[in-house]
């Protein structure tokens, strides 16, 4: 026969890691301004918009800007499209701006919010210089967390890297 | 919220009589994992006896784990001679060996007037007619999964001489909603998938959570009040707060080695550089100071070196630092940009993905830059995590598409790839430590 002889030795206790649930904390939906709203790629005038408004801006100004695959150089038809914006947000100062900087998927996340931040920074930088006052604008990354397009080619991912200028309401 | 407090009770079970007294054979069960390719070891796992199931459902844990490895052959139990057999009984050795069984854990589950289970196992070494190793456990029956992940590293380190890694945990995002919106939550889960938990309601976009070092905290990246900040959750408690208090986004966080500190990108303008910020003193030191993106920082274990990515040099490379940001060095030479680099927590290599001829690759080198390996290449790998024994990464994967990534994990041989079952999509995942 076998016998077995058994020393208990105390463990030390662990404390698992109980699901919590952080509720009542956060009050914002997302905190993501949509701004999906239309392409408005060119400056083509649409009718029934009313002038001053953020769809004006959208449809008739362009509200971004697109960039080549991880660079944030703010190429010609860029350049355009922000003197239309500049021109536009010198007219209508009452509203706040918010830059957001974006990455196309094929990029690894941390990168892709820094260069989402590149990219933004330098909308805004571009944008001063075309007589927008900084303390107007702000600027945010999504890297790559928020494309607007979803499919797996080229043309796909050149239309989600983009600085998209949102119109952050009226400013007091 | 509740705290499941556990207590493992550990003993070794000490055989006396005619197997122990015998003269020891020279035990022959032993598997070199340090070749490159490894024969699996066939292994037969007998259903632990018990009165409701419970047995089975543990020794098919141990098994899973142990299978899953790469390094193990379960043999299947139909080919099993000797049926039934607990830990109280030597073997009939020939009985195992004929099968091919190398090696056999058998064991028991019982209750306790207590309430608790006790949990006995034996490794056996058919060949050498030896047992390997006995302990037993006493646990609340809700940990019943634990019991057999400490079983299998019992049994996996006792056969390689290396320490296990399936008494652990991973962090991750889980990913639900449409690829243009997706609602991302922080998750806790075993390192097997099971016992997923959310630990964050989807209302804010999270990223890259990490374990601290004694796993009660979660570092991470949240979008929360609007401004993306690095946060600081107490798993305990789920008490959260923002790191340090910097002028602009910050992102990439991770613990150091002592669990002081937290170093993270601070993004200023189109710069990124890398801070510390100590947890106690709440004092912060700048690390790196380019015109750059310097980001995905990683701390080598014993904490004086740091790997990170810079794309100072144009595109996104390897480099390191000491630990107060001295003597920078790239180390990544070869074609393609590499990013998210992670040390190993044996200190011998670095992890990394890889982007080159337009797929995501998943890669090892040492900390000098010598001796690349590329592990898994696909569509999109990204975001390695060690394993604690330092042999198994775990990374995500994502399709061409508009489906979702899942998690992966690939051993250090490049053979062996698995997939990390999830509820639903899934990234971003961090390995714990061993629990103890």
């Amino acid at each position: 026969m076998l016998s077995m002889v058994s020393h208990s030795n105390g463990r030390i206790a662990f404390a698992l890691l109980a699901g919590l649930l952080i509720a009542g904390c956060a009050s914002k939906k997302d905190g993501l301004p949509d701004s999906a709203a239309g392409l408005g790629l060119g400056g083509a005038g649409v009718g029934n918009v009313t002038p001053g408004s953020p769809q004006d801006f959208t449809v008739n100004v362009g509200d971004r800007i697109f960039f080549d695959t991880d660079s944030s150089s703010i190429n010609a038809p860029s350049q355009q499209t922000l003197q239309r914006q500049a021109q536009w947000l010198n007219q209508n100062r009452q509203y706040a701006i918010t830059i957001e900087g974006h990455a196309d998927e094929r990029g690894t996340r941390e990168y892709n919010l820094a260069l989402g931040a590149r990219r933004a920074a330098a909308t805004r930088d571009y944008l001063t210089q075309l007589g927008v006052p900084a303390s107007r604008m702000r600027t945010i990354s999504y890297g790559k967390e928020r494309p607007v397009a979803v499919c797996d080619d080229i043309s796909c991912w050149s239309q989600n890297r983009r600085a998209v200028t949102v119109l952050g309401g009226p400013s007091s | 919220m509740p705290t499941i407090v556990m207590r493992l009770c550990a003993a070794v079970l000490v055989l006396a009589g005619a197997v122990a007294a015998a003269t020891p054979a020279a035990a022959v069960v032993e598997l070199d994992i340090t070749q490159g390719n490894v024969q699996p070891l066939p292994i037969a796992i007998a259903d632990f006896q018990s009165n409701d199931g419970l047995g089975q459902k543990i020794s098919d844990v141990v098994s899973a784990d142990l299978k899953r490895s790469g390094l193990f052959a379960p043999i299947a139990k139909a080919a099993f001679i000797q049926k039934g057999l607990g830990p109280d009984v030597s073997p009939n050795f020939q009985d195992w060996t004929v099968i091919n069984a190398q090696a056999l854990v058998v064991g028991r589950v019982s209750p306790e007037a207590d309430g608790r289970l006790r949990v006995e196992f034996r490794l056996w070494d058919t060949v050498a007619g030896q047992q390997m190793d006995g302990q037993q456990f006493y646990t609340n029956p809700d940990n019943w999964r634990r019991v057999g992940h400490i079983i299998a590293d019992a049994i996996y380190e006792r056969i390689t001489g290396e320490k296990g890694y399936f008494d652990s945990r991973v962090v991750f995002v889980a990913e639900s909603g449409d690829k243009a919106n997706r609602v991302k939550r922080l998750a806790i889960m075993d390192q097997d998938g099971a016992n997923v938990r959310y630990l964050t309601d989807g209302r804010d976009l999270v990223l890259t959570p990490r374990f601290s070092p004694n796993r009660q905290e979660i570092t991470y990246m949240s979008f929360g009040n609007g401004e993306p900040r690095v946060y600081l959750l107490q798993l305990e408690t789920g008490q959260r707060e923002i790191v340090g208090n910097f002028p602009g986004m910050t992102f990439s966080p991770r613990f150091s080695p002592d669990g002081q500190k937290v170093i993270m990108s601070l993004q200023q303008n189109g710069n990124a550089n890398i801070y510390a910020m100590d947890l106690r003193s709440r004092a912060t030191t700048r690390l790196t100071a380019t015109t750059a993106i310097d980001t995905s920082p990683s701390f080598s274990p014993d904490g004086t070196r740091i790997v990170f990515e810079s794309d100072r040099g144009g595109r996104q490379q390897l480099y390191t630092m000491n630990g107060d940001g001295s003597n920078q060095q790239r180390i990544s030479f070869g074609d393609g940009t590499y990013s998210t680099p992670v040390w190993s927590p044996r200190g011998d290599l670095i992890a990394f993905t890889k982007q080159t001829g337009g797929q995501f690759q998943i890669g090892v080198m040492r900390p000098d830059g010598s001796g690349e390996r590329i592990l898994t290449s696909g569509f999109h790998n990204e975001g390695p995590t060690w394993a604690p024994n330092g042999r198994v990464l775990m990374y995500f994967s994502d399709q061409k598409g508009a489906g979702g990534p899942q998690l992966h994990s690939i051993d250090l041989t490049g053979y062996n790839e698995q997939t990390i079952p999830t509820p639903g999509y899934a990234s971003d995942p961090a390995w714990s430590p061993l629990l103890d």
